[in-house]
């Protein structure tokens, strides 16, 4: 069982991919964090997975099924697009209406409760919320649909720290007690941090590393020592990044057996420290190994 | 997805019910007058806006009504809020055009039954009196501004409204593409395709001076003559062939005489020009040298079975326009 599986995935918009050789399986129950810069290819995987684009190439299945496929497939993936749009024209409470109308699986008690909770007015007229308001809004809507998988494209985006810190912790809450397997993203590490227990980076279209959080962390090590030649390193290590100064090097290594060289001081790694590795790391293929900053 | 459409389309929906019902209280009031009146002219200014709001009205509804219908969600990105309920988009399209299809063709149903029942008494002034040249009910401009028609162009404009948002994605670009295109259709049929949709009568008339209805000349002569026009119908064309059955580019020296060209300012002195009487009996002679006129034309029966086929084509255009959506949708994102 899967929540989603990804092979050789791809999407081209006019003569630029926006997503390339994409392989993934997120399996369910995780709350994954979709980490990259702008532009990457966050949205696009996030659309490809809800339905909302097709694939160029490759294959995508979502909760074992084909992304928007009929109203079952829909049913079982709850997507709340980027800058969380809502009618402007109609009260919270059609909102919610609509939600019931249109999802057969709709959990009524919950979605009220939750406005009530965040204080939203079930009268007012949604384009007259506050962005943090809004995206309340539209999460309800996806949570209350009862999903199997909720997708969220920086849901957190429009939000001052106070309103992220709360969505979150809010959003774990729905996921503890309904079971979501969720898959968030946004270009700050941070915010993914408290909440994710999988990581997928991307940067420049590719999919560059993707695990669980606990184990990501385990296995990568900063190393620094005197300046020396990469290539030195034992084969069971592999270079993520490398930085050099005159008389010194820095690297960080993805390995899982234990480092022995004495010369290295052992650093552990951040997940903020993680991304930016893999976001900076030159793209696999190209030649490798130059000096970066 | 009933309930979310009509409240979206619920706005502009009675706004224009309203304004067609104000339209229908006017006409309620001045119609019950003009049935027995024997006198009328096609610039009667009610008689105008009639015809002005049957033309208007498909514009409205296809720029005002299908247009936004999609380009609002797509540019506000609210069609991500409503795809990703459990509901196909394929679906969604399907209860927008539904409603908006069946609310477009209704009005257009109801303004053109008031309108025809309000000009019923002129256009049997015009059907039965061609001398009052009066527009008869299957002239151009008339034509489309009576019976079912009016569905078709409300139907077909709807959906022209909704394919061009689809395409174009921006309301107003939509808006005036849509415009611009009806307004193409609605001068291109009638010029170039409703002559041909049906074969025309044709109909050899003698010269003689009670059938001779306008002559017309200038400077350097007489160039051509009509004849009166048969009752109710839609004339195509009323020329002058000679014996050998070509038509003649002008009239003849032998009648050139009947009508002299208006004098100058120079020539203050010249005759009295003749009345209308002895200038017919003078052309009548046009007969006597072989020529007669033909007048090719629509008869005023042909009104209904015209319009059972303008409403079927344009009722096919619209379900054209509707599978290209469908189509267009799935690509949609």
């Amino acid at each position: 069982m899967m929540a989603l599986r990804a092979k050789g995935l791809g999407k081209k918009y006019k003569r630029k991919w926006a997503l390339r050789n994409c392989t993934l399986d997120l399996g369910r129950g995780h709350v994954t964090g979709l980490v990259g810069p702008n532009g990457a290819g966050k949205s696009t995987l996030l659309n490809l997975a809800s339905g909302m684009l097709e694939p160029t190439t490759g294959t995508i299945e979502v909760c074992d099924g084909v992304p928007g496929s009929g109203p079952a497939q829909l049913a079982k993936v709850g997507y709340v697009a980027q800058n969380t749009p809502v009618f402007a024209g109609l009260t919270v409470a059609e909102h919610l209406r609509l939600g019931a109308a249109l999802n057969p699986g709709w959990d009524d008690a919950l979605a009220t409760a939750r406005i009530g909770r965040i204080g939203l007015d079930p009268a007012q007229q949604a384009g007259k919320l506050s962005g943090g308001q809004r995206a309340q809004l539209a999460l309800t809507l996806g949570i209350a649909k009862r999903p199997e998988l909720l997708l969220l494209d920086e849901p957190v985006a429009a939000l001052d720290p106070l309103a992220r810190r709360e969505f979150l912790a809010d959003l774990m809450a729905a996921v503890v007690e309904h079971g979501l397997s969720v898959v968030l993203s946004s270009h700050l590490v941070a915010d993914l941090e408290r909440v994710c227990d999988h990581l997928v980076v991307l940067a420049d279209s590719q999919v560059r590393v993707t695990g669980e959080v606990e184990e990501l962390l385990a296995t990568h090590h900063r190393l620094t020592g005197p300046r020396r030649d990469l290539d030195t390193l034992p084969a069971d290590q592999q270079v993520v990044s490398a930085s050099h100064t005159d008389r010194q090097t820095t690297v960080i290594v993805r390995t899982t057996a234990p480092i022995l060289d004495p010369v290295w001081t052992v650093g552990q790694l951040t997940m903020e420290d993680l991304v930016l590795a893999y976001m900076s790391a030159p793209v696999p293929g190209r030649p490798a190994l130059e000096v970066l900053r | 997805m009933t309930w979310l459409t009509w409240r979206q389309f619920r706005v502009s929906a009675l706004a224009v019910f309203a304004v067609l019902a104000a339209f229908f209280v006017v006409l309620a009031i001045t119609g019950p007058d003009l049935v027995g009146r024997t006198t009328f002219t096609n610039e009667d200014t009610l008689y105008v806006s009639t015809v002005l709001a049957m033309y208007l009205l498909p514009a409205v509804l296809g720029v005002f009504w299908g247009v936004p219908m999609v380009t609002r969600e797509l540019e506000t990105g609210t069609h991500c809020l409503v795809w990703n309920q459990s509901i196909t988009r394929t679906r969604w399209l399907a209860t927008k055009l539904g409603i908006g299809v069946t609310a477009a063709m209704v009005a257009a149903a109801l303004l053109s039954l008031a309108v025809t029942w309000w000009a019923s008494p002129v256009d049997a002034l015009a059907a039965a009196e061609p001398e009052a040249s009066l527009l008869t009910r299957l002239s151009p401009v008339v034509f489309g501004a009576r019976g079912i028609a009016p569905i078709g162009y409300a139907a077909c404009t709807f959906v022209l409204g909704i394919a061009v948002g689809i395409v174009l994605r921006r309301t107003v670009a939509a808006m005036a593409v849509t415009l611009a295109l009806f307004a193409a259709v609605m001068v291109a049929v009638p010029l170039l395709l409703r002559p041909y949709a049906l074969p025309a009568v044709e109909e050899s008339v003698p010269i003689t001076a009670e059938s001779i209805h306008r002559i017309i000349g200038n400077e350097s002569g007489l160039e051509a003559i009509t004849v009166t026009n048969p009752a109710g119908a839609w004339v195509l064309s009323n020329e002058t062939v000679d014996s050998d059955g070509a038509v003649a580019t002008s009239l003849p020296d032998a009648v050139q005489g009947c009508l002299p060209p208006p004098p100058g300012d120079r020539d203050s002195a010249a005759p009295p020009p003749p009345d209308r009487q002895t200038a017919t009996e003078c052309l009548a002679q046009l007969s006597d040298l072989g020529y007669h006129q033909r007048v090719v034309f629509h008869p005023g029966n042909h009104f209904w079975p015209l319009q059972l086929l303008e409403t079927a084509c344009y009722l096919a255009v619209t379900a054209l326009l509707g599978w290209f959506c469908f189509r267009r949708l799935r690509h949609l994102s």
